[in-house]
């Protein structure tokens, strides 16, 4: 932000602190027709959604939960006790810092989070010069001065429609499966962002923006499509903990590159874990997906999971434009009795297409940490290219890594290489640690961050940041 | 400075240190030098605080502390350092990252300010020059493709940044070759003070040419079986270690 547009913004009056309006209703639980309807209507939605949304539910009465990775337990989640419509709620506002919980403001300073935002995240009553609606609004209008599209996936349907019609649902279709259907049927909201032609986005696009982010909606969905030669790059998440009633988020993420464009799209995820039985955790199904469906397009994942009890979610990529590249980066951690089944699919379908991936796994405690990956390479897909590398890290005694990679190609001329290691952080490494000076905690997290730098390296400098110091604070007590 | 006396070891169930006494004082090099499995890593991994280890009997007091009483980074803090014999390695941690954390851990236990990256750099660059290292060598991972003379210079390079009153060298001149072992000893000699105390375990008396100690112990089935000036290890050079041993009646 310039100096000018700074002061400016310094001399604003305060205007209303960060409350929307209190709507008085919410949807008793349980799912119908008639419930969608309802959902749409609230929502003001033109006809083409609704039926989007009928059609993928119909559909969705039709399929049964999947329980093909029957190691995961979880008990049965009862689709009808849920209420699929809720008012953003205002959190119950405090006074000060002092009457958060003790343990949540410690990990806030362990993620050397700023005390104003401290102060924000936590629900205390913020009197900042300026907040950040305001702070939201001046970026929007920078960015829709360049053509930039960025708002919620609800103010998209109501300002953008053709675009939200031509794109939904063309790389994850309802049928895709059962909880990208049922997310189809009832998702509330989201981000949607739109990128022209030839246009390169000046900044990091961060939900953080988005109002009411830190209320993260049970199923979101989000549409990013970045136009020919365009470039974006997409922040989801935080690193504060965040914690919700509702146990299932099963979102919908669609990614859409078209010629010569570029999306880069950064998860950092800690939701609540569960207690340390693992129970009251979050299950984080989600559904990303990306189409490079240009010539020369490049769509890049890279996450950093360490919340949720289960983590469920292979953002994948489809190689279908000529000359385009694929890339999965990935440190997922498990726990105490967490349980992450997390990887990618591959999918090349044009000719030199290019993919990597890299994933690390991390588990701890009694976690479960599964990588399950899909390299296919198809007839037409002459000339492609894939380089994987899997690694697993085991904490203590009680954990477990496995891998899953499947390679399926068919054609000749494919070069698909692998590479998977697993190993134990040992007690040389720690002893020399110590031997230095360094407490066992810390040299836990400077060897940990070794192991995971190749993937940190990958995340914008902000949110590396952040993660190194999310992973000291996911793995506390992991040794000794 | 040390003072260990009566101390017992054991590693899995079995005794390997049978009654060790030995007295440090500031500024002194001691020797330790003996046959394979006679205890010399035990004992310079019972100094360190390797939890593998337990001493059964005795006791070991460090500038008037219990030392058992201490973790092994608490040691550290307070001055005590171990220079590896295989130097372990740390993929994706660089170099420059574990010396700078381990600086500031000491400094921060001792009421010191911590260093910034820029005043850190400036040191770890004078340093550098003790052991004939190029600065590249900082922002490789740690000992991750060093070869074996570059291991050792390594921990040596440690010790001079970290500036130890204890410095306990576990066989640094194994694997050295003549041009390694007159870099690593040239190091060591400089860093010798009247505040600070050495103890070399080594096998050969070739190291001792370099780094003159002033008392030479032999070590032999878990005990000292006998103490000398620096002239003990031209003995041992040219009797062999079965010969004392028969002498003192251990073989």
């Amino acid at each position: 932000m310039t100096d000018a547009a700074l002061d400016k913004l310094l001399q604003q009056d305060y205007q209303h602190g960060f409350v929307s309006d209190i709507e008085s209703d919410t949807l008793p639980c349980g799912l119908s027709e008639s419930v969608i309807r309802t959902i749409s209507a609230k929502k003001n939605e033109p006809e083409f959604l609704l039926e989007w949304r009928l059609k993928a539910y119909r559909h969705w009465l039709t399929l049964s939960e999947p329980h093909w990775a029957d190691y995961m337990h979880y008990p049965a989640i009862d689709y009808q006790a849920i209420s699929y419509y809720s008012a953003p709620k205002v959190k119950k506002q405090l006074k000060s810092l002092d009457e958060v919980d003790p343990e949540l403001l410690r990990t806030y300073n362990k993620l050397g989070i700023p005390l104003k935002e401290q102060e924000f995240l936590a629900g205390v009553a913020v009197d900042a010069v300026f907040d950040s609606i305001s702070v939201a609004t001046t970026f929007k209008e920078k960015l829709r001065g360049m053509g930039i599209l960025f708002c919620s996936f609800s103010e998209a349907v109501q300002e953008y429609p053709e675009l939200v019609k031509k794109y939904l649902g063309t790389v994850v279709p309802p049928q895709d499966n059962f909880f990208a259907c049922l997310n189809s049927a009832v998702f509330t909201d989201g981000s949607f962002c739109y990128i022209p032609k030839g246009v390169r986005c000046p900044m990091e696009l961060s939900t953080y923006f988005r109002i009411n982010a830190a209320n993260t909606g049970q199923f979101e969905r989000t549409l990013i499509i970045a136009d020919e030669g365009s470039t974006v790059s997409y922040l989801e998440g935080c690193t504060a903990p965040q914690r919700d009633e509702n146990q299932l988020h099963a979102a919908v993420v669609e990614l859409v590159a078209l010629d010569n464009a570029t999306i880069k799209y950064s998860t950092v995820q800690n939701w609540y874990p569960g207690d340390k039985e693992g129970k009251g955790g979050i299950y984080n199904f989600v559904t990303k997906r990306g189409h490079c469906r240009g010539v020369n397009s490049k769509i890049s994942w890279t996450q950093v999971e360490t919340g949720s009890a289960i983590t469920w979610k292979y953002p994948s990529v489809i190689l279908q434009g000529d000359h385009s590249t694929g890339e999965f980066y990935s440190v997922a951690v498990a726990n105490h009795k967490q349980q992450a089944d997390t990887g990618t699919k591959m999918i090349h379908i044009g000719k030199n297409t290019k993919s990597t991936i890299l994933s690390k796994g991390i588990s701890a405690g009694s976690g479960q940490n599964t990588y399950r990956g899909l390299v296919r390479i198809a007839p037409s897909a002459e000339n492609s290219r894939n380089y994987t590398q899997c690694d697993s890290l085991l904490i203590g005694d009680r954990c477990t890594a496995h891998t899953f990679p499947s390679i399926e190609t068919k054609n000749q001329t494919a070069q698909v290489e692998h590479e998977a290691s697993a190993s134990k952080i040992s007690d040389d490494q720690l002893f020399y640690c110590q031997q230095r000076g360094i407490a066992t905690e810390d040299a836990l997290s400077l060897i940990v961050n070794g192991f995971c730098k190749a993937v940190f390296k990958e995340l914008p400098m902000e949110f590396a940041v952040e993660a190194q110091k999310l992973l000291g604070v996911s793995l506390e007590g992991s040794i000794g | 400075m040390l003072k260990i006396q009566n101390c017992h070891a054991e590693i899995d169930n079995k005794t390997i240190l049978r009654g060790i006494n030995l007295d440090i004082k500031p500024g002194e090099v001691h020797a330790i030098m003996g046959p394979n499995g006679s205890g010399k890593s035990t004992l310079a991994n019972v100094l360190a605080g390797r939890g593998s280890y337990t001493l059964t009997q005795g006791s070991i007091r460090y500038l008037d502390q219990d030392l058992l009483e201490l973790s092994p980074e608490q040691r550290a803090q307070a001055g005590l350092f171990l220079a590896f014999q295989y130097p372990v390695e740390i993929p994706g941690v660089s170099n420059v990252y574990l010396l700078k954390a381990s600086l500031n851990a000491i400094r921060k236990a001792r009421g010191e300010k911590e260093l910034d990256a820029m005043d850190f750099l400036a040191l770890v660059k004078e340093k550098l020059k003790l052991v004939e290292m190029d600065q590249d060598f900082l922002y490789r991972s740690v000992n991750e493709g060093f070869s074996g003379g570059e291991k050792k210079r390594n921990e040596i390079l440690q010790m001079a940044l970290l500036e130890p009153k204890l410095a306990v060298l576990d066989e640094t001149d194994s694997g050295l070759d003549i041009d390694a072992l007159k870099i690593v000893s040239n190091g060591v000699n400089r860093l010798r003070s009247p505040q600070r105390s050495m103890i070399l375990i080594t096998h050969y008396q070739r190291l001792l040419d370099y780094i003159k100690p002033d008392y030479v112990h032999i070590l032999a089935g878990g005990k000292i079986i006998r103490s000398g000036d620096f002239t003990l290890a031209q003995t041992l050079e040219k009797d062999g270690y079965a010969t004392i041993l028969q002498e003192e009646s251990v073989a």
